[in-house]
């Protein structure tokens, strides 16, 4: 199902949560909303959901407008960032709810209940808790159970508020991953928030980017990634080194090999993996001087500092493969010369 | 840890046995003088004359109709100030609205307010002299020196217990399970009950004891809005009054072992749910 969202606004009090949001999802996608915590993004998704009421704006979903529309007959799936089991009920009464409070001529027997709750412990693999209570569940389980729970009313689409938010790293990790491919098997549309850059990467198929209650970019992870859009998305997608684009930096970045042909912007940002590093052979052609490393597993991130007279001091990130940089042999001190392949431009 | 250790830690952070013993003794001393001793002598009053005085007094005609006065009062205003004190804590920790702090503050007010000026406050409203008295009159309603009036003066004064009780509990909850519920396709009512409910039902109970329990003990307010009508509109709390005062005291005694026995079932009731909730 489709979702339509038409010049969204929401105030609290002077504060503007939400500026005129437009936005619209294909019907299928895994989409994150992405931004940094007060960005608006959980509130859009309260508003998709019908928890909250937009100042202004339309919600459309599948072509229906839904915007008056009471939470409890908008056909979502609601998955809160704290769960929000019902503490009092079994497991099994968590995910029959939704099939017991629907009006009798819809409702489906004892029987039909107790078979579509078995089947959907089973789609998250959790059948042997059905008789445990909330608080004897792991947060991962208990991840897992709301899920379920959400999904027992066949949604047309599914909202995650933060949904690895409470977790464990590791058990973080894994859920991902079973997130993303119980939504190739569902195929139900999908919305989750998220702060974390990484995870929004590797899990949605959209990525939307929010600040201030503004959409900062929408696209593929890797649409984002390598074409941000403004300096906002640049930085806060992955990590980047920022030139402030005046004439010492710009003689600096020409020298370490970028191209600049009348210079596109004010600002340029770098990839540390856009930047090549090479022992110097003569003082001629050294950019930097090697200060620190660490390891990131696969990849080393290596401090430099800019080789030049009058340049500033601040640190320059570049990115190699493990092997590569054992074969350089560099050390702390080291004078390198750099090639830089990739810069963005902004204003 | 070895056990010299934890000897020595123990006793670092304990008074001396004399400032312990001292403290217990002060305490228990005066829970003996001012709670146990009446009681005691409430008990011994009432059977002063034996079991065959203690029935007649309980029995005689004035006793009962007070008896029965008090079970009507509480029996109206136990159940609305349930639901009204439900409504307060909903609406004060669920919603946003000008004037919510004011709100909160004013349902403490009978608590704040001496129950004296409490009950002056309804005759003044409704008395004889009062705003709506000519009006009432006129009509042939009677509220002051009647039973409606009783029961309005109660109602007032056990509005705050289960409000009270409620809106720490429902703040601390939040309302995620709630919103959880609606987006399964509840309507609010289902919510309510099935949702809500549950997880306040401790609070709630304990909440409905203390109302109880007051509605049924309250002298000052009622005392001034009822005019001691014997048979008529006597409360049990006033009727002590009044047997008291007329020096049979076999009588009074009685009707007030019938207050302090019920107040030893609420607080045995009360141990237990607050063991409960305890346990949730």
């Amino acid at each position: 199902m489709s979702i339509i969202l038409t010049n969204i606004s929401k105030n609290f009090g002077k504060f503007a949560a939400l500026n005129h949001i437009n936005l619209e999802i294909p019907e299928g996608e895994l989409v994150a909303l992405l931004g940094p915590s007060g960005c608006g993004k959980t509130t859009l998704l309260r508003i998709i959901a019908g928890l909250e009421q937009a100042d202004s704006g339309r919600v459309v979903l599948n072509g229906e407008d839904k915007t008056e529309q009471h939470v409890s007959h908008r056909g979502i799936g609601f998955v809160f960032q704290h769960y929000a089991l019902f503490r009092h009920m079994t497991v099994f009464d968590n995910i029959a709810f939704g099939l017991r409070v629907k009006p009798k001529k819809h409702r489906p027997g004892e029987a039909d209940i107790t078979q579509k709750v078995h089947a959907l412990l089973e789609l998250v693999q959790l059948d042997w808790l059905h008789d445990r209570f909330p608080d004897q569940l792991s947060g991962g389980q208990r991840q897992r159970i709301a899920l379920a729970r959400a999904l027992a009313v066949e949604p047309d689409v599914l909202l995650l508020d933060e949904p690895f938010g409470a977790l464990d790293a590791s058990v973080r990790k894994d859920l991902r991953q079973w997130l993303r491919n119980l939504h190739h098997e569902l195929n139900v549309t999908s919305i989750f928030v998220t702060h974390d850059q990484e995870e929004a990467m590797e899990v949605a198929s959209q990525v939307v980017v929010l600040n201030h209650g503004r959409i900062e970019q929408q696209g593929a992870p890797s649409d984002i990634y390598d074409h941000p859009a403004n300096a906002f998305v640049s930085r806060f997608i992955g990590q980047t080194n920022v030139f402030s684009g005046d004439d010492q930096d710009t003689i600096w970045l020409q020298s370490s090999g970028l191209p600049i042909n009348d210079k596109p912007g004010k600002t340029a940002h770098v990839r540390p993996h856009d930047i090549d590093v090479e022992k110097a052979s003569d003082e001629a052609s050294a950019h930097a001087v090697l200060k620190d490393w660490q390891h990131l597993g696969a990849l080393i991130r290596i401090e430099l500092v800019k080789n030049a007279a009058d340049a500033d001091n601040a640190t320059v990130y570049a990115e190699m493969p493990n092997e590569q940089f054992k074969r350089l042999q560099l050390n702390r001190g080291d004078k390198v010369s750099l090639r830089i392949r990739n810069a963005h431009w902004f204003h | 840890m070895n056990a010299a250790t934890q000897t020595l830690i123990k006793n670092s952070l304990q008074e001396p046995v004399w400032i312990r013993w001292s403290l217990i003794a002060i305490a228990l001393g005066f829970i003996l003088m001012f709670l146990c001793l009446p009681l005691w002598i409430v008990i011994t009053e009432a059977f002063a004359k034996g079991w065959a005085a203690y029935i007649t007094a309980l029995g005689q005609p004035d006793a009962v109709a007070a008896l029965r006065l008090t079970l009507l009062t509480a029996l109206i205003t136990v159940p609305l100030n349930t639901i009204l004190g439900v409504c307060a804590a909903w609406a004060i920790t669920r919603f946003e609205f000008t004037g919510k702090s004011l709100l909160t503050t004013l349902i403490d007010l009978p608590f704040s307010v001496s129950p004296v000026i409490s009950g002056l406050i309804f005759v003044l409203v409704f008395g004889a002299q009062g705003w709506f008295g000519h009006w009432l009159s006129e009509h042939d309603i009677k509220i002051i020196f009647a039973v409606p009036g009783i029961v309005l003066a109660t109602l007032f004064i056990t509005f705050p217990f289960v409000a009270r009780e409620l809106i720490p509990l429902m703040q601390e909850m939040g309302s995620e399970e709630e919103e959880a519920a609606l987006s399964l396709g509840a309507n609010g009512w289902q919510m309510f009950v099935q949702i809500t409910l549950p997880n306040i039902k401790w609070a709630l109970l304990y909440g409905v004891l203390l109302c109880n329990a007051r509605a049924m003990g309250e002298f000052g307010a009622v005392s001034v809005v009822s005019g001691h009508i014997r048979s008529m509109t006597n409360t049990l709390p006033l009727h002590v009054e009044v047997s008291y005062n007329e020096y049979d005291f076999v009588g009074a005694f009685a009707s007030a072992s019938i207050l302090a026995g019920l107040a030893i079932v609420t607080l045995v009731l009360k141990s237990v749910l607050e063991w409960r909730q305890g346990k949730h």
